[in-house]
């Protein structure tokens, strides 16, 4: 192992090298993609063509006739419950006479080969009955004949009713309402969907692979295979990317290798291609946002009014859950007396839209933060002053009602990012005229609820499992999952100084859901907290017999004892000290248990459905977002050239993965500016493949200043809160922002590509 | 089928494959070479990419028949003896390694571009790089790691 440093303070708080990385530049990192059993099938699902349609009949015999196929499999073969439950339980397995959405999944089957399987799945013909289909919210919702979901196509209506806006609009010396648009967003792992079935003797399944939620995926494929949970084991493989996208989508990929596994008696393997996995898996929400904004001359806000309508597809899916967070963070970062929201997520005949980094928030973030902007210019007031006197600190009350009693780093991010990029200087800049490239500036705040929340408490828990072994190495195990983000090297470290030990001694196991109680999705930004608080208890009954040994055998009182980068000491006494390796092997001769499990549940929300209040989350982080920007003016290609972005993160456990996070959502925020969309016709997507879905390149990356900002949480582990989402969900509006500054002209609506941007500044007539 | 002869790190293989595989299975599933990844199979991702008779190539893209008598290398092929590179270990220094599924085809890539422009600017490290996607970094501390890499290069060509 490289870099570990010195250890002589402890290792939280270092920018410790990744725990994994060394295995991946050696390219020995194990992707869903990489395991081979023996005797292995290869799996194909066959999809629906059409938006919404009852299927007349499916012909299968030219399919199975099909030499190499082994196993055809449709709704009626499903022994246990034709059921994926998320939030509902309206999303079957495999549709089972009506389909929804096109690249529904219809059939499955399995072959010695993947091209066999090509072949046979081509050889499948169905015949459909098209019934009418619905493809925009705004139209779905309410539809007189139309029913996808009950009868007004609504999956989840929810509200904030707090002081009251009338009241709150008559005392706005100024009032801006307009509408704001954002489009599908494709989160592109560069790892595709994947998952290997291997069926176990006495009818266990054994299910690898690429996923961010090993018990969702246990929980289906028990449901649809009629298994007892007990049967069935899930390991996660290295994840090649997920930022929601490996949420809830990843149980029917495992469901549709697993009962193929358990059909054929043999391991199946299911690697989706690319263009199947953007076709068929979930995307961000498209929202429209209707946004009334009410402010005093001093700029201090009044009053909010807000419709906030997300497309969620065929299936309710997540949607009620991505609703709640959008809606719990409507109004921004700041202190807001009178607010009305109501939100809606709605049925609609495309792919059912799941979780995206932000999940629900970056689309009304748009809206929220393009508003402070437009009420700081009918004001007079630079966008950055307007925030500043609104800003939530200490003390404050959320929009839901929620006191904020710790860890609120809001204004000095604030504070750090306008200082650290020169906003106001730049601002005074003589802007060129005389060139077609214009510059621009623009900032956002944004805020982000930590863990799952009142919406999500049934969840709210977590496991773990440490072993300590008497050559002084340890092994631990949480429930949660390495995605990229880093959690195994944080969780590392924290194991690390909680039993006094050096880096190098902790391993962490994989995620696999034999080792551990359920310890819900790995989402919200929630295993730093959760897992981290779930083996600091692991660790705290494991020091007892550490500390007893160690007191014994130095003959000093335990109360005195650190256990501190492999050794064991009393820090008022040098000479007192003993290896860490003694004290282990202490431990095992006197026959000490040195294996601990650790368990952590969420600290106490609430939240009341008819007024939206509540202390929606145990706690918040906070960024501001400053986007410099060039506009030209002749192409409207606008080009980042610098973001400056200081989160509040309570605790950077390793500031280089933190800085990595912010980097990474900033870039990702970006393309959502700026190029991506996925566009849909009819409900068919249009766009694919990496070629006409523009995710940003090396050469389109801004320069990006990250800022670290500790402003600690009691209740997190050494002070650390969760943040990883929210470096993308603050970049839209802060680009926007930017690029109305340097063209004078606001876009409402996202992308800001090149044809959209040059079309509302011939319109101005700059 | 064909008998294809080529060279794969260094090493003569001789393979009997159907002349429309695709390189990139040749080199999983024949010889075992799993750091090359699939990530688009239309050469749109870089996650494949193979250094291929000097260049940079997306073996998603190369036929059997296209690869006789070539001489290729695959990340699998830039450590010597177990022991990292300068690239590898400036991507684990600099945090430049983050889900690590587009991290061989970024290594690989920059390797022959540092084969070729020892000394490249910023500018010529992006473009060399700019057929390698990554959802995960924001690119920024891949370009310091290709920057750090460069002044412990010397001498270091595959």
């Amino acid at each position: 192992m490289i870099y570990r440093g010195e250890i002589s303070n402890g290792v939280v708080g270092q920018s410790v090298a990744r725990v994994d990385a060394e295995a991946k530049v050696l390219g020995k990192g194990v992707f869903v993609a990489d395991l081979f059993f023996p005797r292995m099938l290869y799996a194909r699902v066959i999809r629906s063509s059409r938006p919404h349609a009852n299927i007349k009949r499916i012909q299968l015999d030219a399919a199975r006739k099909t030499p190499g196929v082994h196993a055809i499999l449709t709704a009626e073969d499903i022994s246990g419950r034709n059921e994926i439950h998320v939030v509902f339980n309206d999303q079957p397995f495999l549709a089972p006479g009506r389909v929804r959405y096109v690249g529904e999944p219809i059939a499955v089957l399995a072959a010695e080969t993947s091209e066999i399987s090509e072949v046979a799945a081509a050889n499948v013909k169905i015949d459909y009955e098209d019934l009418p289909a619905l493809f925009d919210p705004v139209e779905a919702r309410w539809h007189p004949k139309i029913h996808l979901f009950e009868k007004d196509n609504i999956y989840k209506h929810l509200k904030v009713r707090r002081g009251n806006v009338e009241d709150g609009f008559a005392r706005s010396d100024v009032i801006i309402e307009n509408e704001y648009r954002t489009p599908y967003q494709e989160h592109a792992y560069l790892e595709p969907q994947g998952m290997v079935a291997v069926p176990r003797p006495n009818g266990l399944m054994e299910v690898y692979g690429s996923m961010q939620c090993p018990f969702y995926v246990q929980e289906g494929v028990a449901t649809v295979l009629a298994l007892p949970l007990s049967n069935v084991r899930v390991i996660q493989t290295a994840t090649g990317g997920a930022f929601g996208g490996k949420e809830d989508v990843p149980t029917l990929v495992a469901v549709q290798a697993a009962i193929l596994a358990q059909k054929t008696g043999r391991p199946v393997k299911l690697i989706y291609s690319r263009d199947e996995d953007i076709i068929s898996m979930s995307k961000r929400h498209p929202g429209i946002i209707r946004y009334k904004s009410g402010a005093r001359k001093d700029g201090t806000l009044q009053a909010i009014e807000v419709e906030y309508i997300l497309d969620s597809g065929a299936y309710s899916t997540l949607s009620p859950v991505v609703l709640w967070r959008g809606t719990v963070h409507a109004g921004g970062p700041y202190r807001v007396p009178n607010v009305k929201v109501d939100s809606y997520a709605v049925a609609t005949n495309k792919v059912p839209s799941g979780a995206f980094r932000g999940f629900g928030s970056p689309q009304i973030l748009f809206a929220a933060e393009s508003q402070m902007d437009e009420l700081a210019q009918a004001l007079q007031i630079d966008p950055a002053e307007i925030r500043e006197k609104n800003l939530l600190i200490l003390g404050d009350e959320t929009i839901t009602g929620q006191k904020l009693t710790s860890s609120v780093g809001n204004l000095e991010a604030f504070q750090k990012a306008i200082e650290k990029s020169g906003y106001f200087e730049k601002k005074r800049e003589k802007r060129k005229t005389h060139t077609a490239v214009r510059k621009g500036i623009g900032l956002s705040s944004v805020y982000y609820g930590v863990g799952l929340g009142a919406g999500g408490v049934y969840l709210a828990r977590a496991g773990a499992y440490v072993q300590i072994l008497v050559d002084g190495s340890v092994q631990f195990a949480v429930g949660t999952t390495e995605m990229g983000q880093g959690m195994a090297t944080v969780l590392t470290q924290i194991v690390a100084d909680e039993l006094g030990l050096p880096l190098e001694a902790i391993t962490i196991l994989e995620t696999d859901t034999s080792r551990i109680p359920d310890s819900g999705p790995t989402v919200a930004s929630r295993a730093t907290t959760m897992s981290g608080n779930a083996l600091k208890d692991a660790c705290s009954k494991l020091r007892k017999p550490l500390t007893q040994a160690a007191s014994d055998l130095l003959g000093v009182s335990g109360d005195s004892i650190l256990l501190k980068g492999g050794w064991a000491f009393d820090p008022a006494h040098s000479e007192k000290k003993i290896r860490m390796k003694e004290v282990i092997a202490e431990c095992f001769r006197r026959r000490d248990n040195m294996a601990a499990a650790g368990f952590f549940r969420s600290p106490e929300v609430s939240w009341d459905d008819e007024t939206g209040q509540g202390n929606a989350y145990v706690t918040f982080a906070y960024a501001t977002n400053v986007a410099e920007v060039e506009v030209d003016t002749e192409t409207g290609i606008v080009r980042v050239v610098r973001i400056t972005a200081a989160h509040d993160v309570g605790k950077a456990i390793n500031p280089q993965l933190v800085t990595g996070q912010i980097e990474g959502g900033t870039v990702q925020g970006m393309g959502y500016t700026l190029t991506e969309e996925i566009v849909m016709k009819n409900g068919v997507v249009q766009n694919p493949n990496f070629s006409t879905y523009i995710i940003p390149t090396l050469k389109e990356a801004p320069k990006i200043d990250p800022i670290i900002v500790e402003a600690p949480y009691p209740n997190g582990p050494n002070g650390a809160k969760g943040f990883a989402e929210q470096p993308l969900m603050g970049i839209a509006p802060a680009i926007a922002n930017a690029v109305a500054d340097a063209i004078g002209v606001r876009i409402r609506e996202l992308p800001l590509k090149p044809e959209r941007v040059w079309r509302a500044i011939w319109e101005k007539g700059s | 089928m064909i008998d294809l002869k080529f060279v794969v790190n260094e090493e003569k293989i001789e393979l009997k494959v159907p002349g429309a595989k695709r390189l990139l299975d040749i080199l999983r599933e024949d010889l075992g070479l799993l750091s090359v990844k699939e990530g688009c199979s239309k050469g749109e991702c870089g996650a494949c990419s193979v250094i291929f008779n000097g260049k940079v190539v997306n073996s998603c893209m190369v036929l059997a028949c296209q690869a006789e008598g070539s001489e290729i290398t695959t990340l699998e092929g830039l450590s010597k003896n177990g022991k990292m590179e300068p690239l590898q270990e400036a991507f684990v220094r600099e945090g430049a390694v983050q889900c690590g599924f587009c991290t061989p085809g970024f290594i690989v890539a920059a390797r022959a571009l540092l084969n070729k422009n020892p000394h490249p600017t910023e500018e010529e490290i992006k473009d060399g790089l700019s057929g390698n996607l990554c959802r995960c970094t924001g690119y920024q501390k891949i370009v310091t790691a290709v920057k750090v890499a460069i002044e412990k290069n010397d001498g270091n060509s595959v």
